[in-house]
């Protein structure tokens, strides 16, 4: 009698001792039926719970707390000026934080950024190199950053991935060594930047917005480019979620990581010029512990630590909240401490949330 | 007698009471017979273990008599791996009676099982190699007095158990990383003999042993079994039985087919009969004649991986399936891996329509037009995460790009065609490969290969994890290809897919080949036979 209704229906009457189980499927049943075929509301749920849902999720934790900044801060908060202060703190951090989801969601982690950072700021803004780039131009100040930055790189990519060294330790080596070397070359002084020319250029505002946070803006579209629409990026899925199928695919794995430290390495030596042209100052300090912050905007973002699983947009949107949390604090003259544990509540929330997304992700 | 009235209420508990009762009437009464005659040690009764999917165990018997060595004899999947599991707690039977000493045995735990006295030596050794040899033996039982260790206490014992096993040259504080696998293996069944067991279970134990190595094994054996320990011995060399057993069961698809045979008394052909037994029927589709002067897609000549398999060379022709058969560890997917370049060869050389490959290169391989479906898909072949179409232009992706730039609804469309040539099921490009079956992961390899446009294919383990009425489709999937003009190579534990699928098949033993010739010249027993025996009976 029971064989032609459907079994969420008859398990009610015949499966008595375990009556957790009508519960459950209960409320598997929807679900499932809902991820079939592509209907227009399994679409809508694929979106939902996809990518645009989690990046709808940090615009609104970044709406509460521009509503908190308002709300304590007011007409201060609320002001463009304001706004581009965020964007303008944003941007460095954006910058480096987009590198490092290249890297994360290959797989890998990158504890070098914010020392490679302040080594490109050194080697850029020392006395040969800023004579050179009076004499000649500005561009030799970039092209130095940024050939710092992806030279740093490689040497990180060639020993993980050919030298086999773990990255964690192979980063944190060079974490220290950069910032000895950038010691060595400043002599422990701050490098004042004087090239007006390079100073123009970088300090200027383009449609009333600042030159960094269109560089930002730059990187952000180039990069998201390249994470989703490129071979390069389809390669860094594979390679961060698989690596062994990748390998067994036929993909040069190795060659790729060593790519995408080199390409973190880039993206360091671009927040470098960035930084030079912010504080006009080249310092072995430049850039102390922002590889955490890089680190803690990628997860914040959505990009899956344990690789194979990545989202510009996602890291992009936790740069400005990170910025613009740190706005609301100093508005309200509130300690750089009491930020740094704003911060960390707000990665273990976000690490909370993402696990309890991939589960749900994962069982259905 | 009482109970009878009860038994007619529906009330479950009282069900229950009645079972318990007659069980422990049960129980008695096996102790009873047990002391007329010679008790068992152990007697497992219709053990029943259900995986999802699968029905591991099926009803097996084994009774254990004190002081014996108990062969367990069954091919690679007939359930002996389960039923050892059973037995050392690792498992919970679904169904049927343990009785241990006459008493049931309830092996909730690994930890339960060793306190009452079965230790199991698994085949993959399970020492730790960073601690010493007195921590491994120790291991989980540390002799510690409010938690601190007594290392002198610990090194006696471990000196007294490693004298009694014949190594007291091995000392207590080498760190056992640093032992030979041999080395090791003694550690292990140390560690068994510190639980002070009254049986202990050997998977495969000669497996890494040399035959010097082995005699002292067997000496250790005859010592335990003389101090009424009984052993039950798991191994594929039909000549370690006949050296050291008593008794012999014989599992085969979750069933024991013989049991407590007499080692003396049973012929090698009686077990080998036992053992095989076709139980895929008629699923295997028909083979056409391979042209003989069709192209020789592939060439190994002398392929070697030292320390793994030696001089392996063979050819496949385009439409020609030629499969490795062999024992697990025999070597077959270590010689898969080593033509398609992801181990690096030692020697010989790997030839694709005529050109030859750089060793070691699965980038090579895969241009020259080599596809592998690796044994383990989930680790070893699948992006679990992405959807089934990026699954399958994995190793053709760069082809549906210009400047780097990928054209996904080429990709899409390229990745659709093929999920409707193999029929892959549902047929939903967009879906993450997580929630495909085993089969229809399966035809996401082979389909993979299919867009690369592959000639040559290893396929390790097809139809492992596929359930059977896959299975059927992914051997028609594999002759239809190869009635395109595809190469194929296929490797598998299960003897009669090896033969019914290839048109050649090649025996592997202990890293060498032992056989090559056609399929319809060798038969389950005569494969079998040169697996365990090295030579055809």
């Amino acid at each position: 009698m029971s064989e032609q209704t459907p079994p969420g229906l008859a398990t009610a009457g015949s499966i008595p001792p375990d009556p957790d189980d009508p519960v459950r499927m209960q409320r598997t049943g929807p679900t499932a039926t809902a991820s079939h075929g592509p209907s227009p509301s399994g679409a809508w749920r694929r979106l939902v719970a996809g990518g645009a849902g989690r990046n709808l999720g940090l615009v609104v934790a970044l709406l509460l707390i521009c509503a908190v900044g308002v709300a304590t801060a007011g007409e201060r908060f609320a002001s463009v000026d304001n706004l581009m202060t965020i964007l303008r703190l944003a941007a460095i951090y954006g910058v480096l934080a987009i590198g490092m989801t290249f890297v994360i969601t290959g797989g890998g982690i990158d504890l070098s950024v914010g020392s490679v950072l302040g080594l490109s700021t050194v080697w850029a803004s020392t006395l040969a190199t800023q004579t050179m780039a009076r004499e000649t131009h500005w561009a030799v100040i970039v092209f130095t950053a940024l050939a710092v930055g992806v030279v740093a790189g490689l040497v990180n990519g060639v020993l993980i991935a050919y030298g086999k060294v773990v990255a964690f330790i192979a980063t944190l080596a060079m974490l220290v060594a950069a910032r000895g070397l950038a010691e060595v070359i400043a002599n422990r002084r701050t490098q004042i930047v004087d090239v007006p020319a390079f100073l123009d250029v970088f300090r200027a505002d383009v449609l009333g917005v600042s030159v960094l946070v269109w560089i930002f803006v730059v990187v952000a579209v180039a990069a998201w480019v390249v994470f989703n629409r490129t071979t390069f990026g389809r390669r860094t899925l594979a390679v961060g979620g698989n690596p062994e199928a990748a390998r067994l695919a036929g993909i040069d794995v190795r060659r790729h990581t060593m790519w995408l430290y080199a390409l973190s390495g880039l993206t360091a030596g671009i927040a470098g010029v960035m930084m030079l042209a912010r504080t006009t100052a080249g310092s072995s300090t430049n850039g102390q512990l922002y590889e955490l912050e890089a680190i803690a905007i990628v997860v914040i973002g959505g990009t899956l630590l344990a690789g194979g699983r990545g989202t510009i947009v996602g890291t992009v949107i936790g740069a400005v909240i990170f910025a613009t949390l740190a706005n609301v604090f100093t508005q309200n003259n509130l300690s750089i401490s009491a930020q740094s544990v704003a911060k960390g509540a707000i990665i273990v929330v976000a690490v909370l949330l993402q696990q309890r997304f991939a589960a749900r992700h994962r069982s259905t | 007698m009482g109970h009878f009235d009860r038994s007619h209420s529906h009330n479950a508990s009282h069900t229950w009471q009645l079972l318990l009762d007659a069980r422990q009437n049960l129980s008695s009464f096996a102790r009873m017979v047990a002391d007329a005659h010679h008790e068992p040690l152990l007697h497992m009764r219709g053990i029943v273990k259900h995986f999802p999917g699968a029905k591991a165990l099926d009803g097996v018997d084994l009774e254990i008599l004190p002081g014996e060595v108990h062969c367990l004899l069954g091919q690679n999947g007939a359930g002996k791996s389960t039923l050892i599991k059973v037995l050392a707690g690792a498992h919970r039977p679904d169904a049927g009676t343990i009785l241990w000493k006459g008493e049931p045995l309830r092996t909730t735990s690994p930890v339960a099982a060793l306190r009452a006295g079965v230790a199991t030596m698994y085949q993959e050794l399970d020492v730790v190699p960073g601690l010493t040899v007195a921590e491994n033996v120790f291991l989980g039982h540390e002799l510690a007095t409010a938690g601190v260790t007594r290392r002198r206490e610990l090194h006696r014992r471990t000196q007294a158990i490693l004298a009694r096993l014949g190594h007291g040259d091995i000392s207590p504080t080498r760190e056992v990383g640093q032992l030979s696998a041999a080395g090791q293996q003694i550690v292990s069944m140390a560690r068994a003999l510190s639980h002070d067991a009254r049986l202990i279970v050997m998977d495969e134990p000669s497996a890494v042993l040399d035959s010097e190595e082995v005699a002292n094994l067997f000496r250790v054996v005859r010592q335990l079994t003389a101090d009424g320990v009984a052993v039950v011995y798991i191994s594929h060399r039909l000549e370690e039985i006949r050296q050291v057993g008593d008794r012999i069961t014989v599992l085969k698809d979750g069933r024991t087919v013989g049991a407590n045979l007499l080692v003396g008394d049973t012929p090698t052909a009686d077990l080998i009969r036992l053992m095989t037994g076709r139980t895929v029927e008629g699923s295997f589709p028909e083979r056409a004649a391979v042209d003989r002067d069709a192209e020789e897609l592939l060439a190994v000549e002398g392929l070697g991986l030292r320390g793994v398999f030696d001089d392996v060379s063979f050819t496949v022709r385009a439409g020609e399936v030629v499969g490795l058969a062999g024992l697990v560890g025999a070597g077959r997917s270590e010689i898969l891996e080593t033509v398609y370049g992801a181990r690096r060869a030692t020697a010989g050389r790997v030839t694709v329509a005529g050109r030859r490959l750089r060793p070691g290169s699965v980038g090579a391989a895969v241009r020259a037009g080599i596809g592998l479906a690796p044994e383990e898909r989930k680790s070893q072949g699948l992006l679990l995460g992405e959807p089934v179409y990026r699954n399958i232009t994995l190793s053709s992706f760069g082809r549906f790009a210009s400047a780097g730039f990928l054209d996904e609804r080429a990709e899409r469309a390229a990745a659709r065609e093929q999920i409707t040539a193999l029929d892959l099921r549902p047929d939903d490009p967009d879906r993450d490969a997580r929630t495909l079956s085993g089969g229809n992961q399966q035809k996401a390899m082979l389909a993979r290969w299919l867009v690369h446009g592959c000639r040559v294919l290893l396929l390790d383990e097809p139809t492992r994890g596929v359930d059977v009425g896959a299975r059927a489709e992914i051997y028609g999937l594999i002759r239809d290809l190869a009635a395109r003009g595809a190469a194929i190579v296929v490797v598998s534990s299960e003897i009669d897919e090896v033969l019914g699928l290839a048109d050649r098949v090649l025996v592997i033993s202990e890293g060498r080949v032992v056989h090559a010739g056609p399929s319809d010249r060798i038969d389950e027993h005569g494969v079998l036979d040169l697996v365990m025996e090295g030579s055809v009976a």
